[in-house]
């Protein structure tokens, strides 16, 4: 059980630290509104008011994040390769290129859809 | 030091051509010029599944029974019967979707808007459709022959992803079918969530995520029993999900109603096919030797999920929702063979039942549904069951072919699934699930009125004046109707090649 104490007392700290600020804040900090603050915070889309019939809204916020991901994906494979290239020898040449074409053919199917033209 | 991974490339030939033809389709979507599309898939995608089946049945000859890739996917006798049905379902389930007027012409178009006005004139087609359908086929290979519980977690969505979106591209009723997608991917992402959370209590139990010695834990890691059935649970949920089993059923007639009907027959024949094989490979190998404990939790579901899918059934008035809940019930008729384990010789005769049964049944299900696709009306498919009185005096062959269909999924006998029926339940008998047999054969005979029901009102009702008009099928489903009749009258007339083949596919049971 003692082993569970320290992790309470950080829980305890940081619920408190929490609680401090966000309750000290309106008797600190100055209170000047303008339009910006009320916007959605770094997101380009704002959730209301919806255009009639729900409209289309644009994906290409949620594209670029795909392909990020995709890429991401890619490096974390590549790494422990890269460390261990040596060992794997042509084997693992062969695989990791197999790897990066398939990654490659569905980066070509987005860009030639057009999923990389902002407009 | 770490030394290179061994992967058998001759074993896993199938899984790789049709991998490789998928990505292959994808460039095409990405290079071909958009009129040359289907021209190019249609071709590719046939050629591929009818491909991957030659070398599965050149598998099977050459006697290759052996674990693969570093134990992750096991090469036996089930695998290769079951890769066989699978593509053939596969094969027959494309050649309907080689329908263009089935699929939406714009995904991205909200339904009714000028977008969809536009995209329906330039005469626009979604031909994703079919590297879609590659990818799920290839997830449905992988599925059942994972022996390694992280193996088949990557199995279940690569063969889940493209499915939620085949589902939302209907042409016809596309906020139907979009509400579809939504709710399979809800509740597939739901269903996966426990699957994984599963596999983790079981790792954590046995150290492992190989069957193999998951199995080999069993008897030996104490003081965690908790881990274990917790995660038997969870990962029991997270695969009845998939084959539809109560009270995991929910999401069956909605996605069935809504999806494209050759998406529906791909559905509703090979993910059952794939995973039936996973949840009998898990369950056998992995958890075998604690069936003990599942099986009275099982033998509940298989009550349950025979019960609910035949009345409620009764109820329907959409003829696809009808076919959904009948899929339903046949998952519970399998369960009654898969509870009913025992020593080797029964769990081959079981295992042997099962996979005749899913042969018998997936046939048949493409066969229907390909039936559904040419009863059409003005707004698409006539699917309110209203609209099929009658049908029998416009269209006698197609009504015939139809009502024989059904006679099939009710268990008559000179029919494919009278000898699928009879060989699960004799198995059940044999391994002492004699009770769950007698709620099976009285949830059959309620089954056998509402396909009789559907039979009474084509032949026997007035037509309609303004009734439905039957579609000139296109070469693809006029070949699949006569296929799945033939199948279907061959299965029941002289069912001793497949029972033989089924046999010995069992005979070794699971090598792992």
């Amino acid at each position: 059980m003692e082993l569970y104490v320290p992790i309470l007392i950080l829980a305890v700290l940081a619920a408190g630290f929490a609680i401090f600020s966000v309750g000290i804040a309106p008797f600190t900090g100055p209170a000047r509104w303008n339009r910006a603050k009320l916007d959605a915070y770094e997101c380009g889309i704002e959730p209301t008011p919806q255009p009639v019939g729900g409209g289309r809204f644009p994906l290409k916020y949620m594209i670029t994040a795909m392909l990020f991901i995709v890429f991401d994906i890619e490096i974390i494979f590549l790494y422990p390769w890269a460390v261990a290239f040596d060992q794997l020898g042509l084997f693992g040449l062969v695989e990791m290129v197999l790897f990066i074409v398939t990654v490659l053919v569905a980066y070509a199917y987005v860009w030639r859809r057009r999923g990389l033209d902002w407009d | 030091m770490i030394s290179a991974p061994t992967i058998e490339y001759l074993e896993i030939a199938p899984l790789l051509l049709v991998f490789g033809a998928a990505i292959i389709g994808v460039l095409v979507e990405a290079f071909a010029p958009r009129h040359l599309r289907s021209a190019f898939h249609i071709p590719l995608t046939l050629l591929a599944i009818a491909g991957a089946f030659v070398l599965t049945v050149l598998l099977a000859v050459d006697k290759t029974r052996t674990v693969a890739v570093m134990g992750a996917l096991a090469i036996d006798g089930t695998t290769l019967f079951l890769w066989g049905t699978i593509l053939v379902l596969a094969f027959i389930s494309v050649l309907l979707m080689n329908d263009e007027g089935q699929f939406v012409a714009q995904a991205a178009a909200v339904p009714g808007s000028a977008e969809e006005q536009e995209a329906v004139l330039e005469g626009q087609a979604q031909t994703e459709v079919y590297p879609l359908a590659l990818f799920a086929i290839g997830g449905m290979l992988i599925f059942p022959a994972s022996n390694d519980l992280l193996m088949l977690f990557v199995a279940l969505e690569v063969m889940s992803l493209p499915l939620y979106l085949l589902c939302g591209l209907a042409r016809r009723r596309r906020l139907l079918s979009q509400e579809a997608a939504v709710k399979y991917f809800l509740l597939g992402a739901f269903s996966s969530g426990f699957l994984l959370y599963g596999i983790a209590m079981l790792y954590g139990y046995a150290g492992s995520l190989d069957l193999a010695k998951i199995s080999a834990a069993l008897g030996t890691v104490s003081g965690m029993d908790p881990l274990l059935v917790l995660g038997t649970a969870l990962l029991g949920v997270g695969m009845l999900f998939k084959i539809g089993a109560a009270p995991f059923q929910a999401w069956k007639p909605d996605v069935y109603q809504g999806a494209p009907t050759p998406v529906t027959a791909l559905m509703a024949s090979g993910t059952l096919v794939a995973a039936f094989g996973a949840l009998l490979r898990v369950f056998w190998v992995a958890l075998g030797n604690l069936d003990w404990d599942w099986s009275p939790i099982l033998w509940g579901v298989a009550i349950l999920t025979m019960v609910i899918g035949v009345i409620l059934a009764i109820t329907q008035t959409d003829i696809k929702r009808m076919l959904a809940y009948s899929s339903i019930a046949h998952a519970g008729f399998l369960l009654t063979a898969f509870v009913a384990t025992g020593g080797p010789e029964q769990n081959r005769v079981a295992l042997s039942s099962i996979l005749f049964y899913l042969a018998a049944y997936g046939v048949t299900t493409v066969g229907a549904f390909a039936v559904v696709t040419m009863v059409r009306d003005t707004g698409g498919e006539a699917g309110h069951l209203s609209r099929w009185a009658g049908l029998g005096k416009r269209s006698p062959i197609l009504a015939g072919v139809f009502a024989f269909f059904l006679l099939a999924f009710a268990g008559i006998p000179l029919t494919s699934g009278f000898l699928g029926k009879y060989a699960v339940f004799q198995a059940a008998v044999a391994g002492g699930a004699t009770p769950l047999v007698i709620v099976g054969v009285v949830t059959s005979a309620i089954a056998a009125f509402f396909y009789a029901r559907v039979i009474v009102l084509m032949f026997f009702s007035e037509p309609a004046a303004d009734g439905p008009v039957i579609a000139a099928p296109t070469v693809g489903t006029a070949l699949v109707v006569a296929l799945a009749a033939t199948v279907t009258v061959v299965l029941g007339v002289l069912p001793q090649p497949m029972l033989d083949l089924a046999g010995a596919a069992a005979r070794s049971l699971f090598v792992y």
